[in-house]
């Protein structure tokens, strides 16, 4: 693989470049082994491992994955099971995190609610990454009236209030999970397609592009093997910030009704259900958006980590 | 200047038809007759029919819009089906109360962001600074109505210092629990960004020649690089004004607050779709309005900046 | 003590002994100036001249107390102006100095001036700040300081914003700026790197002219020894953090004993010169700051380094009447029993 933008920096003078360009001319294959990318993000991995609030960042993100992968080992109870005896209980030895009207284990519906926001997190930000990345390189590659119409389309995205877009959308497709995935999914789209254009447009005139072309290689190729790579950085950095406000969005949206149907347990929607009790049960609602705070500020560390690691000369 | 503000008056045009034509073709697929919501249950199919005909929703979604666009030239939104009250005046009632608040909210966002910037930035490395760096990651996290609801609970219901929600008599201590929260993350942004902004300006050698001029350690924080720092800070505050005036949906909510959020909202649950499409239409235009006056404003701070160069909409 | 002291001012205006400015970095402990001796005298032109991170500049930025601390710290030496040591003034007391009675132009006039502030705002500031006279007085200064350094439609150029002004005229408004309260020393850091070289004279000129006017004296940092030649009366070379040889104009060019010097002055042209030599550029790089050679930090590079050198630092005496040198083997030099080849 091409060196990408963190090698390039360090490529200053003339010669290096030129030496590239020989090379790609001569054996991609070669050039693969020599500027492997491994080292390359051996050297971000070092410093992504020495921040430690990165680290704790990450640790959160592992453990709330753990969290919902086995949440139905983990869980002590049926986040459903209704156990009358102890309606509406504070937080005590057998329920950690106390129990609502109908008597269900907060605990455990806290944990369960792990799979919907992770699942909402990565299944939206992969939908936005899709679409983003894919009209942002129509947009940025190509340029000319696709690239006017697609900019101007997310001019419109941008200027429209996100909170007031998912509502919109989730109000015509209805709710569920599947369509929460669409709806946050789609709002996301216009700010990655903007990042991976302006990436597109500064790579695309460098020399080894204009190598690889003059190899003959056909244009998706030379977005797949040499322009996604170099774009890699500020679009990882971009998706990981992006899971934790695609989980906060979720949480609104399952909040005013418009999310995750009952009974499946949802933060947000836990958190609306307590809305009526805040006087009488507070624990209804102190745990659920301790959950969801804990889970976005783990994806903001590691994103902010990532950024610091992945470019050096951003670093505050 | 004047050419300069032209053009980009001219550029909002197409955001503006684009918006409509999203909104009209996103509540033309919502399976709810208009009809049927503005009549009792009872009513005949022919009343429904004749309204239809009335109301012109039987005509084909192309003639539906372009009779839309031809009111909304004239400046009128159209009549709500659940109110039956013109857009205008339902807009006229709630838009202050959401502009007053948006209002409240830049105000300490812009005062304690500054302030806890700079701090932030002069003191680097100091018990505030981390204090600061602490806090503001964690508000950035924080979803906005759990934070209403913890304030609700801890000022509001349990110390009794402040009312829980409305907006009673509209003083201000009815403000000041809505306001915090709708300025919670956008005052983390500003605290940042000041700060990183603040750091670089300290960097540059134009602070250099002020110490070298003898100034105070004040003046040169205070006038040579504050008004650096600024620039980039009063570009987002500028934008924040927009979205805190539509995006306050969540915290009107929780707050009870009689804003236009709250109710674009609640019509899009009843399916009142030209309170939605006039209300967005508002919030947009707003948005992209004082968008336009950031950059002038920006003109303003940084004098090498020259209008007549302005890109598109880039935001 | 007391009659040295005020004897040595007579002539002296400012005495710099045994300055060490050192930063502490991650890397490790960067000696960017380590015991630097001078001074300065009434009504002179210093030269001081070195290779990049020779550490001159930092030695000028040591004076007016504009060492950002941490990373930097002064760790020993006295900055002796009017009988009080800079060193020992708290920041309060110092800014009555800077700007005032010891005033600096700075390398790049591009960076230097405040971009958001009008070139007047920026004048105007600086006499306001020393100067207990009205607004309109200072505009009326500011106007008579504008023609001094030569910027013509004064009126207009008040109100003009740096980016709109060229480099020379940056540079010419920043010297405006260092003269506006007739300080007693004005440091010149690299005033003309940043410029073309037809500005660069002219700047240079006006520096010399107004020293001259105002009987001040000027420090002058460079890494050009043509414009040492022309404008300084004595000059010292700086060799990674440490003055290596200090004397007169003529001593150094004529009579230099310093290895470093020789290798300086032959690495630049001569078009005076009959024979048309080629250029002797010193091999090597300058060592890192970090991590100094033990010994004589030039030994490395150095064609005259014996085995001493390579062990300790030689000490800076003063070989004959007002010339320093640190060199072991300077005195060999002086006796010409060694050819400066």
């Amino acid at each position: 693989m091409y060196p990408s933008k963190e090698d390039k920096s360090k490529i200053q003078n003339d010669s290096d470049i030129s030496e590239i360009i020989d090379e790609s001319i001569i054996l991609e294959k070669e050039l693969d082994k020599k500027y492997s990318k491994s080292s390359l993000y051996k050297d971000a991995w070092k410093r992504l491992v020495r921040n430690k609030l990165a680290m704790i960042g990450l640790a959160i993100v592992i453990i709330m994955a753990i969290i919902a992968v086995f949440a139905p080992l983990i869980a002590p109870y049926d986040p459903n099971a209704r156990i009358k005896e102890v309606s509406q209980k504070g937080p005590s030895m057998q329920h950690w995190f106390g129990t609502d009207i109908l008597g269900r284990d907060i605990f455990s519906r806290v944990l369960y609610g792990t799979r919907i926001s992770m699942l909402v997190g990565v299944v939206a930000v992969a939908i936005s990454l899709a679409i983003g990345l894919f009209l942002g390189a129509l947009s940025g590659f190509f340029g000319g009236i696709s690239d006017a119409v697609i900019m101007r389309i997310a001019d419109i995205f941008f200027a429209f209030p996100y909170i007031l877009g998912a509502i919109a959308i989730m109000t015509v497709l209805g709710p569920g999970v599947l369509n929460v995935f669409i709806a946050i999914g789609i709002l996301g789209w216009s700010s990655v397609a903007r990042l991976f254009r302006s990436s597109i447009l500064s790579i695309k005139e460098k020399e080894y592009i204009e190598a690889a072309r003059a190899l003959g290689a056909s244009n998706s190729r030379i977005i797949i093997k040499h322009i996604l790579p170099n774009s890699f950085a500020p679009i990882v950095v971009y998706s990981t910030m992006n899971v934790g406000t695609a989980i906060i969005v979720e949480a609104a949206l399952s909040f005013l009704g418009l999310g995750v149907q009952p009974p499946t347990p949802s933060w947000g929607k836990m958190l609306s259900e307590s809305l009526n009790y805040i006087n009488t049960a507070p624990w209804l609602m102190f745990f659920p958006g301790l959950a969801i705070l804990i889970t976005v500020l783990g994806f903001v560390l590691l994103g902010d980590g990532l950024r610091d690691a992945l470019d050096p000369k951003l670093k505050r | 200047m004047f050419y300069y503000i032209l053009k980009r008056i001219l550029q909002i045009i197409p955001v503006i038809i684009g918006i409509t034509i999203l909104l009209f073709v996103l509540m033309y697929i919502i399976p709810e007759d208009p009809a049927r919501l503005i009549l009792e249950k009872g009513a005949t199919p022919q009343a429904l029919q004749n309204l239809r005909e009335k109301m012109g929703i039987d005509k084909p979604i192309y003639v539906q819009y372009w009779r839309y666009i031809k009111q909304l030239a004239k400046g009128d939104l159209g009549t709500s089906y659940r109110y039956r009250r013109s857009v205008n005046s339902i807009l006229a009632e709630h838009y202050p109360n959401s502009i007053k608040l948006a209002f409240a909210a830049i105000i300490i966002e812009t005062i304690i962001g500054i302030l806890a910037g700079i701090i932030s930035a002069v003191r680097k490395y100091s018990f505030l600074d981390v204090l600061v760096t602490i806090s503001t990651t964690i508000l950035v996290c924080i979803p906005v109505y759990w934070l209403g609801m913890l304030l609700q609970i801890g000022l509001g219901l349990k110390l009794h210092w402040l009312p829980m929600s409305g907006m009673g008599d509209g003083s201000i201590k009815y403000y000041i629990l809505p306001a915090i929260t709708l300025a919670s993350v956008s005052t983390a942004f500003v605290a940042r960004i000041t700060r990183s902004t603040m750091l670089d300006v300290l960097s540059n050698d134009y602070i250099r020649t002020a110490y070298a001029k003898g100034l105070s350690n004040n003046s040169v924080i205070y006038k040579h690089a504050l008004k650096n720092a600024l620039i980039p800070v009063v570009t987002y505050i500028g934008i924040d004004l927009g979205t805190l005036m539509g995006g306050a949906i969540l915290t009107e909510t929780i707050f009870a607050w009689p804003g236009v959020g709250r109710t674009i909202y609640l019509a899009i649950l009843q399916r009142d779709a030209p309170v939605v499409i006039g209300g967005t239409i508002i919030l947009v235009l707003i948005f992209v309005f004082l968008n336009l006056i950031v950059d002038i404003i920006y003109a303003f701070l940084d004098p090498r900046i020259r209008l007549e160069g302005g890109s598109s909409l880039d935001l | 003590m007391e009659n040295n002291v005020s004897k040595s001012v007579v002539e002296n205006i400012l005495e710099v002994k045994n300055l060490r400015t050192y930063f502490y970095t991650d890397n490790g402990i960067v000696k960017a100036v380590d015991g630097v001796n001078f001074n300065l005298k009434k009504g002179e032109t210093l030269g001081i001249v070195g290779e990049t991170g020779s550490g001159k500049s930092i030695t000028a930025l040591t004076i007016l107390g504009l060492i950002t601390i941490p990373p930097g710290k002064i760790e020993s030496g006295e900055i002796i102006f009017d009988g009080q040591d800079l060193l020992k003034l708290k920041i309060n007391n110092l800014k009555h100095f800077r700007g005032n009675r010891i005033s600096m132009i700075f390398q790049d006039p591009m960076t230097s001036l405040n971009p958001v502030f009008t070139i007047g705002n920026q004048l105007i500031e600086s006499i306001l700040t020393h100067q207990k006279i009205s607004k309109k007085e200072a505009y009326q200064k500011a106007l008579d300081l504008l023609d001094m350094v030569g910027i013509s439609d004064k009126k207009r150029r008040m109100k003009s914003y740096p980016h709109e002004f060229s480099g020379g005229m940056r540079q010419r408004a920043m010297i405006a700026m260092a003269i506006a309260n007739s300080p007693s020393i004005l440091i010149a850091d690299e005033p003309t790197t940043a410029l073309d070289v037809t500005i660069q004279a002219q700047i240079l000129e006006l520096i010399d002219n107004l020293k001259n006017k105002t009987n001040s004296s000027v420090i002058l940092i460079t890494h050009d020894l043509g414009v040492i030649a022309k404008y300084a009366s004595r000059v010292m070379v700086m060799y990674a953090g440490k003055p290596v040889e200090f004397a007169s104009i003529n001593d150094i060019f004529y009579n230099s004993i310093h290895p470093y010097t020789l290798g300086l002055i032959g690495s630049v042209s001569k078009l005076n010169e009959e024979k048309k030599e080629r250029l002797k550029p010193i091999k090597g790089t300058p060592p890192s700051l970090i991590d100094l050679p033990k010994g004589c930090t030039f030994a490395p590079r150095c064609k005259y380094a014996i085995k001493i050198c390579k062990e300790s630092f030689p000490p800076s005496i003063e070989e004959e009447s007002g010339h320093f040198a640190a060199c072991f083997r300077a005195k060999e030099f002086l006796n010409k029993s060694l050819s400066r080849d």
